[in-house]
């Protein structure tokens, strides 16, 4: 099987998605000539014409917005917002008007909005989001994350393919970095599956993004030191799997959830309620979370590395975990 | 002497008397309708605000009248004629604002809210109904208010570009009051949509007031048309409460849309005649401007237009009103007997698959309908 980087699969992922459903295009800021500002794009309007491959003004609510009247007349947008900070200028179509299309009138709004989340390599307060704490109180949207090649590739086949409005955060410290088997025929990966990356006993790691390899670097010292440590990759952030979060839960009765966004009022906190209404009676400690610190994303490599959970400060908080 | 110099043609000089009756017709049945919501809201039949679109009737009739019945409209809450000219049942609006179970959102949103996607937005194959006469052909995309005002125009520039992509013969027509005019979506998407050459029509209406900020704290610039200056579109500023004036310049931009010539820009001197809504008072609009307007009564008008025109005499105008009048009585009642929606369905249809009814609208032809 062909071994492609995180970057290329998701590329293949928009080539075999325009190829099979004429419905399907791409719009957003120097997609076209320029193949998008990661090159995910690359090739893909001499492929498929400036028709199918938008190139559009600096105008984030034009570009979703457009997108979602597009799709009322049954295409299929796929909208890149070049950092996914961006996505703050068209919170209020995703939110207010996409989100609740379906509800109100009964008019699906299959569209997906795709971008680089994540920090780890020196973008700053303003290149550097995690946004999906922003949009998980809202009904009507689906987020999924992957952190594999092949999930990557699936599960945006699975996003263009779903009859609602999906967010699909790409992480850009994964683009190049991440490299793994990638079958050419065509599969998805359903949204709402969680993945179980390493199996353990003694407590769960509940992730998603560049954070798996984090939680699986800590997992590998904790096994050093006789802790075996289950580390789940959500993939899926709305709707989240719950069977899957609480069979690992009921597993190991320890549970350290782990995310790169901020700590407040993050998915970790909607997690840890899940877990506490569900599986209270499995758990042998409290329920921990571990994220970024409360504050923006700082620049310099060695505030951003003190920002950020690292290893260290998961084999710590798993130790605690352990101990307690 | 040179030949006395021959006037340019104008579209509505084309207009056979039925079509000046039925968009007499759908201006009256328009403010008909709102007088008897306002009844239904004084008895507390209303769910929420009630706005009325009155002296607004004739650019919104006038505009709406440009269009084919296939093309997509994009109203605000000022826009009831365009609505009744694109042929919507009136009981669909009452069951609307009464929040009924049989209404178009099911009592999930307000008002004129209602939204309709004809069959052929389902097609899978992007030119399946080309060459078909397909069953639906009379029917309009509608998106009624989006309440984030300006986020309508992206949108409308979308519905333009995606049916073009699906090479359909649509042209995309957004009302905006000159409040709205001032977000950043509607800038947004009058430029994106100028670069696309959409086949998008927006029609900018200065009724004065943005709920109690006048214009002049809305905008520098003296005429509202002067929005689209900047984006490099055409743009023209008519008196709003001629209707045949509205109608002339909306056919013109309409067929350049239709051509391919892209976006354009109207700017429509109107006023809005009541508050904001039915819980405003205005009385922060100076008396003398409402009766400056009072005397410019767009249907007032109009009817004097039709008379001149010989299209209807007196008695025909008033068996007309009378008409729409009862009409709107008769949807009203037989709306109010629609049962209120079943509140177990409350959280259903949030994603795809779970939908439980199929969202209906229900498309009328006005009795002074002939096939041209
Ligand atoms: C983005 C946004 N901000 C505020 C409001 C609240 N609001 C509703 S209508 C209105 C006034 C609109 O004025 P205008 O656009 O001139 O339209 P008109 O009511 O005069 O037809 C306001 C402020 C809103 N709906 N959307
Ligand atoms: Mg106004």
């Amino acid at each position: 099987m062909p071994v492609v980087t995180y970057l290329e699969a998701i590329r293949q992922a928009l080539f075999d998605e325009m190829a099979r459903d004429e419905r399907v295009f791409v719009m957003g800021e120097d997609i076209g000539a320029y193949g998008g500002a990661f090159k995910v794009t690359e090739g893909l309007i001499e492929a498929y014409g400036d028709k199918r491959v938008i190139d559009a003004p600096i105008s984030e609510q034009a570009i979703v917005g457009s997108a979602i009247g597009a799709s009322y007349m049954g295409m299929r947008p796929v909208c890149e917002i070049q950092f996914i900070d961006f996505i703050a200028c068209c919170f209020d179509m995703l939110t207010n008007f996409a989100a609740t299309s379906r509800y109100r009138n009964g008019v699906g709004v299959p569209i997906v909005v795709r971008g680089p989340c994540g920090g780890g390599v020196g973008g700053g307060p303003f290149h550097s989001l995690n946004p999906e704490a922003f949009f998980l109180n809202t009904p009507g949207l689906k987020m999924v994350e992957p952190s594999t090649a092949y999930d990557a590739k699936g599960l945006l086949k699975a996003a263009i393919r779903d009859d609602d409005p999906v967010l699909y955060f790409e992480h850009k410290f994964l683009y190049r970095r991440i490299k793994d088997e990638v079958p050419d025929d065509d599969y998805i990966v359903p949204i709402g599956k969680a993945a179980v990356r390493r199996e353990g006993t003694d407590l769960s790691i509940i992730t998603f993004g560049a954070m798996v390899y984090t939680a699986l670097e800590a997992a590998g010292t904790l096994a050093e030191q006789g802790v075996e440590a289950e580390v789940i990759d959500l993939r899926s952030l709305a709707p989240l799997d719950r069977d899957t979060i609480l069979d690992s839960v009921a597993k190991t009765s320890r549970v350290l959830l782990l995310h790169e966004a901020t700590l407040t009022g993050g998915i970790g906190g909607e997690l840890a309620a899940i877990i506490g209404e569900h599986a209270f009676g499995y758990l042998d400690a409290p329920i921990m979370r571990l994220a970024s610190l409360d504050a923006p994303v700082p620049y310099a490599p060695s505030l951003e590395t003190a920002f950020l959970p690292g290893v260290t400060r998961v084999v710590e908080a798993a130790k605690k975990l352990v101990q307690y | 002497m040179a030949k006395a110099s021959k006037k340019p043609e104008k579209a509505s000089d084309s207009l056979a008397s039925n079509q000046l009756l039925e968009m007499y017709w759908f201006g009256r049945l328009a403010r008909e309708i709102e007088e008897r919501l306002v009844i239904l809201f004084r008895q507390s039949k209303v769910i929420g605000g009630l706005y009325r679109s009155l002296g607004q009737e004739g650019e919104s009739v006038g505009t709406a009248y440009a269009l084919k019945k296939s093309d997509a409209v994009l109203p605000l809450i000022r826009n009831m004629g365009a609505l009744m000219t694109m042929g919507i049942r009136p009981r669909e609006i009452f069951l609307q604002y009464m929040a009924k179970g049989e209404s178009n959102t099911r009592g999930r949103d307000l008002n004129i809210h209602i939204v309709h996607m004809p069959a052929w937005t389902r097609d899978l194959a992007l030119t399946a109904d080309q060459g078909r006469p397909g069953v639906d052909h009379d029917e309009p995309v509608v998106v009624g208010p989006i309440s984030m005002l300006g986020d309508s125009i992206p949108v409308a520039a979308g519905i333009g570009m995606g049916a073009r992509m699906r090479g359909r013969d649509l042209v995309s027509m957004a009302w905006i009051g000159d409040g709205a005019t001032s977000t950043g979506a509607f800038h947004e998407g009058l430029n994106f949509a100028a670069v696309q050459k959409a086949p998008l029509v927006v029609v900018a209406e200065d009724n004065k007031f943005a709920y109690s900020t006048p214009i002049s704290k809305q905008m520098a610039i003296k005429r509202i048309d002067e929005r689209a200056a900047a984006y490099g579109i055409p743009h023209e500023m008519v008196d709003g409460n001629d209707i045949l004036a509205v109608y002339d310049v909306a056919k013109r931009m309409v067929d350049r849309a239709r051509a391919g010539e892209g976006a354009s820009l109207i700017g429509v001197d109107t006023m809005r005649m009541q508050g904001h809504a039915q819980h405003d008072d205005a009385r922060y609009v100076p008396k003398t401007l409402v009766e400056e307007w009072q005397k410019k009564d767009p249907l007032t008008l109009f009817a004097k237009t039709l008379m001149d025109r010989g299209a209807a005499n007196e008695k025909r105008i008033t068996e007309v009103d009378r008409m729409a009048k009862s009409y709107a009585a008769e949807e009203a009642d037989a709306a109010e007997q629609s049962p209120m929606p079943d509140p177990a369905t409350v959280a259903r249809g949030v994603y795809a698959g779970d939908d439980y009814a199929e969202p209906t609208l229900e498309f009328v032809k006005s009795p002074f309908w002939e096939k041209q």
